[in-house]
């Protein structure tokens, strides 16, 4: 997917003027918000269980190597295959180079935002082969030829109208000619036509929400049952997951599967939790004969020895976008590639490179409920700093702000400087701002003018008043 | 295979991590132990009426729950419920031993197989049944094809009280001694399929069965 | 007892210094003000210029380790000083050493009178409604929630409302409300519908920064909704001009 995450303060703006979005949106964060406030005030072991999930990411983090050696031996030994892939580019060849040797002409994808992440669709189809995205809010997508605006939830930026839009305009073609306004029907008529591509795909690609070392299982975690078509029907399943995703036994992977449907949408468990090992064994009547597991690293492997390791400890439930007004107020397209929010906007600059993404560790205000929420317990606004430290390194903050920071920075150095220019300053604006107590205009604040006004100073400092008060004497 | 990439990221990670070789001996024997004690961490309290959770959470999830004494009122259960909402008696049931020994009607169509496109009601047992969550767990094999839980529109559940657990970590425990291999597929199914990605409103019957019925048998 | 003024409150609302020295002066302390002190270094720290974020907390630490508290009227500022000085030095053991012996004494000023002073209520009146907005900074990093409407809870004649969502940012942010001005209108606009919502006449907080972005919002809206530092109530001196008004207001 290609990168426009330098757009974002235009995309922004854009899309707080976008009535659709906007009404989508509103109605997302409520939900999401209020729905997992419940589940955890039910879940009384909620915080332990918070301290538990850090200690067993931190403990296989750094027995990464060891775990992943596990989990490969494991897959092996159940008649898997397990591929390694470093970049993006090489996990997309192996993924076509495995649809090419079966001969492969239709591939069904269950979500996978490491699938978004390595674009293995475009990938794909200039291989020659077909790509249907059965996960509804992916299909939506797809129809819309869009990326997905949340981790969680690829759609939540469309209204209901818009889908019925796409749905008549793109499944006349498989003899569907109403115009399907309600959701039963909007949901049935897209059940209806995903059917025939489950049952003809001869390659099914899901993700993974966790590894597990123990067994040599993947995990994914889903609603909609299409995973799991995805992952029986065809001959050939394929796995696409990250590096980070392992765990260690099953006893592991449960304590943090406890925290992810409620975190992420309130439910205790979701409707489907599906462990795969292997393919199909001798006795079973259905199931894949092939399965393959594609590891990759594209930067974990660096973000493992630096300062952004805790963000390995993700695992995409997506509450913080739910809970990040600046997400709630944009959406996620503004961000420009496949991640959003905060835990977008640390692993994007780092994925694709800061200077194609510094405007997002930027558009925060560290107002830190992300962390909060974060059932990983991951300091987000800590790396959020740590990526304006290296924007600042890197000479990529803006000019005018390194200037004016540099003006700032050295009368706050030089107390005896900037208390009587501050003074000259302070009284100047309180004599023009008297009347009214504050400024509609102010030269160098418009971004501050634009949209709200400038309160006036009350006209000394407090260093000046305290100082002509005989140092708090005469008070 | 790709050895190259993989050899690579595996030093990769061992840089990371401050180290140049393999883990040393004392270590990996350490992480061995850590395996193979297959440690439970913090579990939510589960009161002691795990059959009455049970039947709970499984509502709360919008599964229908009827319970009968015996196998023997199984067929009665089954057939009421698919008269009720409209169903023909036609299902699919997986060749499952326990449903074997089950007198069902002669008026049901009954075929023991895995699912195709055409079947609207399946017939399945379970390997068992989660108290904390309301979950069904379902393991694939020669009694239990996996697509007898996703595609049809109907699947109806005959569940044994002994076979419900009250926490998710008993069935790993159940699994490691009941059976050899892991299978291909372990489902954990929790409620009918459903989506919310339309306008964040939840409707059930996504891609998987619109409706999950469980038969729960006392005895 | 040294008072930290906060850069905002020494240019902006000096009213707000004068009324956290009244209440540390009711809690039997005498404040002095070092005259060293610009800025707690917040700005140049969130913009990753590590390197006079050092220079300036250097001034901030040789101009306050001599007290016994330090406190400031300010949840961010008093964050800055207590959470983020001590991980600036991180390559210099002596000053780290000397961050974290300031750190362990300083305090934000409402959070200072109920948790230090054990003090739970104050000498003032207000005859007026007022609703609370949590800062972020205070809220997050300094647990700060019940002590400021613990205290406002004894102002005579005050009613307090809750606004919805009190602890969902306003969108001030330092430079963040002018690198993106139009998400922190988008902000401050969901912030202002929830404090007219409460029914308040007046909205207070902890934080210069937050007020600002408010009142300033607020009035750009035509709003007549009054907005003061939550010091300048509890110290009874909140009978001044509201931020953002001129002599047209009275």
């Amino acid at each position: 997917m290609k990168v426009t995450s330098q757009a974002f303060a235009t995309r922004a703006v854009a899309a707080l003027k976008n009535v659709d979005l906007q009404r989508a949106m509103a109605k997302a964060k409520g939900g999401f918000i209020d729905k997992r406030r419940v589940a955890i005030e039910a879940l009384p072991e909620f915080e332990q269980l918070r301290s538990v999930a850090r200690e067993i990411k931190e403990h296989t983090l750094s027995h990464l190597d060891f775990y992943l050696e596990r989990f490969e031996s494991q897959v092996i030994a159940s008649g898997g295959h397990v591929h390694w892939a470093r970049t993006a580019a090489e996990a997309c060849e192996i993924v076509v180079d495995i649809c090419r040797r079966v001969g492969a002409r239709s591939v069904t994808k269950g979500k996978s935002m490491v699938g978004e992440e390595i674009a293995i669709n475009p990938a794909l189809e200039n291989a020659g082969l077909e790509v249907i995205e059965t996960d509804l809010g992916e299909y939506i997508i797809q129809l819309a030829k869009e990326p997905p605006s949340h981790i969680i939830a690829p759609a939540v930026h469309k209204t209901r109208e818009q889908v019925t839009d796409l749905f008549q305009e793109h499944h006349s073609r498989y003899g569907y000619n109403q115009r399907v306004t309600e959701i039963p029907d909007i949901v049935n008529e897209a059940r209806q036509v995903l059917r025939d591509a489950f049952l003809s795909a001869d390659v099914g690609i899901t993700g993974a929400n966790f590894l597990v070392a123990e067994t040599g299982s993947t995990i994914i975690v889903t609603n909609e049952g299409n995973g799991d078509l995805t992952n029986t029907l065809p001959g050939v399943h394929i796995v696409t997951a990250s590096i980070e995703k392992v765990v260690p036994t099953l006893e592991d992977v449960t304590a943090i599967l406890r925290l992810l449907a409620r975190s992420a949408t309130g439910q205790e468990m979701s409707t489907y939790t599906t462990f795969s090992t292997g393919p199909r064994r001798s006795a079973d009547l259905d199931g894949p004969k092939e399965f393959h597991v594609l590891l990759v690293d594209n930067g974990r492997s660096q973000m493992l020895g630096n300062e952004f390791r805790e963000m390995l400890r993700c695992i995409r439930c997506g509450a913080c976008l739910n809970h990040c007004p600046v997400y709630s107020s944009v959406g996620g397209h503004a961000y420009g590639w496949v991640y959003s929010g905060p835990m977008g906007a640390v692993l994007t600059p780092l994925m694709v490179g800061l200077e194609k993404a510094n405007h997002l560790p930027n558009a925060c205000t560290l107002n830190g409920r992300c962390e909060q929420v974060c059932p990983m317990s991951i300091p987000l606004p800590k790396m959020l700093r740590q990526l304006r430290i290296r924007e600042f390194e890197q000479r990529l903050t803006p000019t005018r702000m390194r200037w004016g920071l540099s003006i700032w920075a050295y009368l706050a150095r030089r107390p005896h400087l900037y208390q009587p220019v501050m003074s000259i300053v302070v009284r100047l604006l309180e004599i023009l701002g008297r009347k009214r107590g504050r400024f509609r205009y102010l030269p160098f604040a418009h971004g501050w003018t634009k949209v709200r006004d400038m309160p006036a100073p009350q006209g000394q400092t407090f260093q000046q008043a305290w100082r002509r008060s005989g140092d708090g004497s005469r008070l | 295979m790709n050895n190259s990439a993989r050899d690579q990221i595996l030093s990769d990670i061992r840089q990371a991590l401050n180290r140049t070789t393999s883990l040393d001996k004392s270590v990996s024997a350490a992480l061995e132990t850590r395996l193979a004690a297959h440690s439970i961490h913090v579990q939510p309290v589960v009161e002691t009426d795990f059959v009455s959770r049970f039947i709970a959470k499984s509502k709360a999830v919008a599964s229908t729950v009827a319970t009968v004494p015996s196998l023997a009122q199984v067929p009665e259960a089954v057939t009421q419920y698919l008269t009720t909402s409209s169903q023909k008696l036609e299902v699919v049931m997986a060749p499952d031993p326990l449903l074997d020994g089950i007198d069902w009607p002669a008026s049901m169509k009954i075929e023991r197989r895995q699912a195709r496109r055409q079947d609207v009601v399946s017939i399945t047992g379970v390997f068992a049944a989660i108290a904390e969550t309301g979950t069904l767990v379902l393991l694939s094999g020669a009694h239990s094809p996996t697509t007898l839980n996703f595609l049809p529109d109907v699947h109806i559940v005959i569940v044994r009280r002994q076979q419900i657990v009250t926490h998710i970590e008993d069935v790993w425990r159940r699994m490691r001694s009941e059976v050899n291999e892991v299978p291909r597929t372990i489902n954990f199914i929790t409620g009918p399929s459903r989506t919310a990605d339309i306008e964040q409103t939840i409707q059930l019957g996504a891609h998987g069965p619109r409706s999950l019925h469980v038969v729960l048998v006392e005895n | 007892m040294g008072l930290f003024v906060t850069c905002l409150v020494d240019l902006f609302r000096p009213n707000v210094g004068f009324a956290a020295v009244k209440l540390l002066r009711a809690a039997g302390y005498d404040v002095e003000v070092p005259r060293a002190q610009t800025c707690c270094g917040q700005p140049a720290y969130n913009s990753g210029d590590l390197k006079n974020t050092r220079e300036i907390a250097k001034q901030v630490i040789d101009a306050f380790e001599e007290f016994d508290y330090v406190v400031a009227p300010s949840g961010s500022c008093a964050g800055m000083l207590k959470l983020h000085y001590p991980k600036l030095f991180a390559s210099d053991a002596g000053w780290q050493q000397r961050a974290q012996a300031l750190a362990a004494r300083c305090h934000e000023l409402v959070s200072f009178i109920t948790d230090v002073c054990g003090t739970d209520s104050v000498d003032a009146s207000f005859d007026h409604s007022v609703t609370y907005h949590d800062s972020c900074s205070g809220l997050r990093e300094l647990a700060i929630h019940a002590q400021p409407r613990q205290l406002l809870a004894s102002v005579r004649n005050l009613r307090l409302s809750e606004m919805q969502d009190a602890d969902v940012c306003c969108g001030f942010g330092g430079t963040f409300c002018i690198k993106y001005p139009e998400i922190s209108a988008r902000m401050v606009s969901d912030k202002m519908a929830n404090t007219e919502a409460s029914g308040a006449a007046n909205v207070l907080g902890g934080d210069l920064g937050c007020l600002l972005n408010i009142a300033g919002g607020l009035k750009r809206h035509g709003s007549k909704i009054k907005v003061y530092h939550v010091a300048e109530v509890l110290a009874d001196m909140a009978d001044v001009r509201a931020i953002g008004e001129g002599e047209d207001s009275e």
